[in-house]
């Protein structure tokens, strides 16, 4: 991310904390799992959540190979994108570290944060494990 | 409660014409509406307006008042922006609005110029209706969520991309002799199999184009069509609205459209009927998947049995069920705020036998419009029926 831009609160703390292996997510006292920034669980509408140690591991439920970018990715295409469920919440990341043709359904993801080559901006990312 | 009646629609031709104006558009579909409807236009109580990205293509806001001035109203006018289903929720609230009374003649509507953006700008403005921190930044693009949704479709229904490709040959069939439709081409399933890939497993014939386009629809009260002698016979009976998670990654089953479920529950009850009574329907196949997902969240067809429908030759124009007889967004067009409206004005159409495709349903007399947002966190149903005098 560029040093002068204004940062969004709560998102890219929690690429931060990814960035050091302790990504997390909101749990309130029902046990839903949600992401930041978050105030009030979406399910149930508890106000106090907890930040929760993320799953190590997570595992794809779709993915999709992505051809026609938006102008933030030109660079990057074509690229994977997949839909990851670690515990009680699912997350989209692009797919990093494995040839496009092997990303399939089921695959063992854990989290890493990369950088877009069209923007240097931080991507969340889901590498095999 | 007053029934609310279609007393008049009208249509731009929809399609690559970047040089127009929103305002512009919007002013002719105007005309038309109002010319089909013979309504005053001093009798209109409200315009509701549906727009997506006009920030980002116009560089302008604040649309309610600049579309009443195009279209020579003086009411009050409110912009409506649920993504994709803009047009369709200014159509719900303008159907409510009759019904409690508040109004007797709502003038509902949208339109969107896209391509001047270019396909990259487009694509970038169409991906807003994502989540901006957890969807986009990932890189998920409009396309991208579609077909995510196609991969774990077939995941867990065995489909292929052959099955989606008919139905993007029915509906540029349905297209061909629709004089404002953007495709009037037949294309065959190779085409739709060749053609590059734009997410996989969608490729550019799974997706619906960038439009530009407007529709515009004249609703009145029961009691105004008869106190003046108005020709319109077709009333709005039903509506329903429902509503998700914003992202995609939220969905309990990334395959299924509950808000469309929602929408199409509600809808059919108000108008106190059932999914087996509807004869002809207009969903919204941004992609070719979206038309399989609507069709079971609609209960049209069984989960996990959409996907063969239009190969079987059930929803093509001779089927038992024909949909989107228009072409649908795949081949009419998909100028995002109005294909809500535009949605209405066809089924509308198809209803009274003013369609180039009345012939095929020529039976019919209750057709349903679907109108989805994002992937599906905006969904709204609506029935219409031919009126028995
Ligand atoms: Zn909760």
């Amino acid at each position: 991310m560029s040093e002068n831009e204004t940062r969004d609160a709560g998102f890219d703390e929690w690429l931060d904390a990814a960035e050091e292996d302790e990504a997390y997510y909101l749990e309130c006292p029902n046990g839903h799992g949600s992401l930041p920034p978050r105030q009030v669980c979406p399910d149930c509408g508890a106000t106090d959540l907890e930040e929760v140690p993320l799953p190590g591991t997570g595992e794809v439920r779709t993915f999709t190979v992505t051809h026609v970018p938006t102008p933030a990715f030109e660079e990057d295409a074509p690229y994977a994108t997949a839909v990851a469920s670690f515990g009680p919440v699912r997350l989209t990341g692009q797919i990093a570290g494995i040839d496009l043709g092997d990303v399939e359904t089921g695959l063992e993801v854990e989290i890493e944060v990369t950088v877009s080559e069209t923007t240097g901006e931080r991507v969340l990312a889901l590498t095999p494990v | 409660m007053s029934d609310v009646r279609v007393a008049g629609v009208g249509l731009t031709p929809f399609g690559n014409t970047p040089e127009r104006t929103s305002r512009d558009l919007f002013a002719e579909a105007s005309i038309t509406a109002f010319d089909d409807s013979g309504v005053s236009r001093d009798d209109v109580d409200a315009l509701l307006y549906g727009n997506f990205m006009g920030e980002l293509a116009e560089h302008q806001g604040h649309h309610g008042p600049l579309m009443a001035e195009a279209a020579g109203i003086q009411a009050p006018a409110t912009r409506y922006e649920s993504a994709c289903a803009s047009s369709g929720t200014a159509v719900r609230d303008a159907v409510m609005r009759i019904r409690n009374g508040e109004d007797d003649v709502v003038l509902v509507g949208g339109a969107e110029r896209m391509t001047n953006l270019g396909t990259a700008g487009a694509t970038d403005a169409l991906a807003i209706a994502a989540d901006d921190l957890w969807e986009v930044r990932a890189g998920m693009t409009f396309p991208g969520a579609y077909a995510l949704m196609a991969q774990a479709y077939f995941d867990e229904f065995d489909g292929e991309r052959e099955d989606l490709a008919h139905i993007a040959v029915k509906n540029h069939e349905n297209a061909l002799n629709n004089d404002k439709a953007q495709y009037q081409s037949a294309i065959d399933v190779d085409d739709v199999l060749e053609a590059p890939p734009v997410s996989e497993p969608l490729g550019l014939y799974d997706a619906c184009p960038i439009s530009d386009g407007a529709a515009a629809v004249v609703l009145t009260s029961e009691e105004y069509a008869e106190e003046h002698d108005l020709e319109a016979p077709v009333a709005i009976t039903g509506t329903g609205q429902g509503g998700d998670r914003m992202a995609l990654h939220d969905r309990e089953y990334l395959a299924r459209s509950p808000a469309a479920r929602e929408a199409g529950t509600e809808a059919y009850t108000d108008a106190g009927i059932d999914a087996a009574d509807v004869d002809l329907a207009e969903v919204h196949d941004c992609f070719t998947i979206a038309e399989v997902l609507a069709l079971e969240a609609l209960d049209l067809f069984p989960i996990g049995e959409g996907i063969s429908a239009a190969r079987d030759g059930r929803t093509t124009a001779d089927g038992d069920l024909p949909v989107n007889l228009s072409g649908g967004l795949k081949a009419k067009g998909h100028p995002v705020g109005a294909t809500g409206a535009s949605q209405i004005a066809e089924v509308a159409k198809l209803l009274s036998g003013d369609h180039p495709n009345s012939e095929f349903v020529a039976d019919a007399t209750t057709g349903l419009a679907h109108n989805a947002g994002g992937t599906v966190a905006s969904a709204t149903v609506h029935v219409l029926e031919e009126v028995s005098e």
